[in-house]
């Protein structure tokens, strides 16, 4: 039977973790992602996991610490925000490299200088071509239950890599919602026994890590972990059934709304999602075919049913909280634009970058977009294809 | 040796056989060559310690001649040889003289 609590983000995938009960957990704390590893810490001061804290002085050693957990056959989590995700980044690379199935938690949160520690997708969004799966979730529901399914997909023997479970920071993580948990049987049941792969601790069968790979078979290594990431998408989605089969609550690659017959539609990440569907009704209400995609699975990301979901639409924003700096797009614009690209008939395609630093994003802003989505479709002519919204001149 | 391709690579580059490293030989990697003296040599053993290959051949506790193939020239046993009354038993010699 299914509890209904009224919680926190950050208490419901810590909550997540106690009904995992991992082998080890190393982590450095930071906001917004700290409350998440003290309350977890606690569960683990009462007794009720048998989790080994590694209290780490930095994010750096928290990430190789947990390598050298997973690499020593154990289930491993930690979990961080931000700059404590940009001080990983070293070791990101080795986690996937060297296949190592350890769950994080990324409470997102923009990035310094200006030094900020509001909700922003700069972090994440720098760390997406690291080899690491990442699962995005719009509410604290989502948190949770993608919490709990990534462990399966992160450790489920085809693909064996690293996966980061993201939320946004304070508007999630720090806000009470009404959400149902599972019970502790069955999250444990669900994500079942820890199986080990090459762990370095089996001293009947010993094994080496991080060897040296040169000219000779690098290449050999970075095709076989491309190959991986191409089964991801099957294994999300199989996992996904399974846990609707227990929870009731149905996940695929994206969450489309209202998209099948729309003419325009919104591509968003995350909680503005929900604001959005909002705005979406009320524009359908007035006869405006409107609709909109939120990814879940955003690495490796699904390109070939991105695109076939979005191809029909006459006029597309996609709405970055994150700026890919270099004179270019937002990065979840050039993913949808990169998924289009194969089709003769696809939208016109517009970026918007919304919410930087926690910045709220409010209905009027997803009116402001659909209303010019709308006039797009109608005329052809579309006058700016990258802009910032909410942003005084 | 057959190069694999990448469908027969070990998951993330564990290595699995123990001791393979047998398989490698280092020794073309060398530019110059240890040279044992058998003369000057007390047999403390420290290259056969400090040789970060498996060129220092070690038989009933003595050392003997070096496996070359294992040799990178690293120069490592020669400096820590402490020799016989400051008489080096390992000199290290440019390969090709
Ligand atoms: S030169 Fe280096 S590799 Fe060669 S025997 Fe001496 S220590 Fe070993
Ligand atoms: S270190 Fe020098 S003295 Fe000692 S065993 Fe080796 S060659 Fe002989």
């Amino acid at each position: 039977m299914a509890k209904v609590v009224a919680v926190t983000g950050n208490e419901a995938v810590a909550v997540a973790l106690r009904q995992v009960n991992p082998d080890v957990c190393a982590a450095y704390p930071i906001t917004p992602q700290s409350d998440m590893m003290q309350r977890f810490s606690g569960f683990i001061s009462d007794g009720r996991v048998k989790t080994e804290l590694i209290l780490v002085e930095s994010e750096h050693s928290a990430m190789s610490s947990c390598v050298g957990a997973s690499a020593a056959g154990g289930r491993v989590i930690t979990a961080t925000s931000s700059q404590g995700l940009a001080l990983m980044w070293e070791i990101l690379y080795i986690a996937s490299g060297t296949r190592l199935p350890i769950v994080m938690p990324v409470v997102n949160r923009a990035l310094s200088a200006p030094l900020n520690i509001h909700g922003d997708h700069s972090d994440a969004m720098g760390a997406r071509d690291t080899g690491w799966i990442q699962l995005w979730s719009e509410n604290a529901q989502e948190a949770y239950d993608n919490a709990i399914q990534a462990f399966r997909i992160a450790e489920h023997m085809d693909i064996r890599l690293p996966i980061m479970v993201c939320m946004d920071g304070f508007i999630i993580s720090h806000s009470i919602e009404r959400i149902e948990y599972l019970e502790d049987e069955e999250v444990k049941n669900f994500v079942g026994e820890f199986r080990q792969l090459n762990p370095l601790l089996d001293i009947e069968h010993p094994v080496s890590y991080g060897p040296l790979i040169l000219t000779d078979y690098y290449m050999e290594y970075r095709k076989a972990q491309d190959e991986v990431e191409s089964k991801v998408a099957k294994v999300v989605l199989e996992v996904a059934q399974d846990f609707e089969k227990l929870s009731g609550r149905k996940y695929d690659l994206f969450e489309t709304y209202r998209l099948d017959d729309a003419e325009i539609g919104l591509v968003i990440l995350n909680s503005a999602a929900g604001t959005s569907k909002d705005v979406v009704d009320e524009f359908r209400s007035r006869g405006i075919k409107a609709g909109l995609l939120k990814p879940r699975l955003y690495r490796p990301f699904p390109y070939k049913e991105t695109g076939e979901a979005l191809k029909h639409l006459k006029a597309l924003c996609v709405l970055d909280r994150a700026d890919a700096f270099g004179g270019s797009f937002g990065p979840v614009y050039l993913d949808i634009a990169t998924s289009l690209y194969p089709y003769k008939e696809k939208p016109a395609l517009i970026n918007k970058i919304y919410g930087l630093g926690g910045r709220d994003y409010m209905p009027e802003h997803a009116e402001f977009v659909l209303d010019e989505l709308v006039d797009i479709a109608q005329t052809g002519t579309v006058k700016s294809y990258k802009e910032y919204i909410g942003v005084r001149e | 040796m057959k190069l694999k391709g990448w469908k027969e690579v070990n998951p993330g580059a564990v290595i699995t056989e123990a001791g393979n490293a047998v398989e490698i030989k280092t020794g073309s990697w060398r530019s110059s060559k240890p040279i044992w003296k058998e003369e000057n040599c007390i047999q403390c053993l420290f290259c056969w310690i400090y040789c970060p290959d498996m060129s220092v051949k070690v038989k009933d506790g003595k050392r003997e001649e070096f496996d070359y193939d294992y040799c990178k020239g690293c120069g490592i046993c020669a400096v820590e040889c402490p020799g016989k009354k400051g008489n080096k038993a390992i000199i290290m010699v440019e390969e090709g003289n």
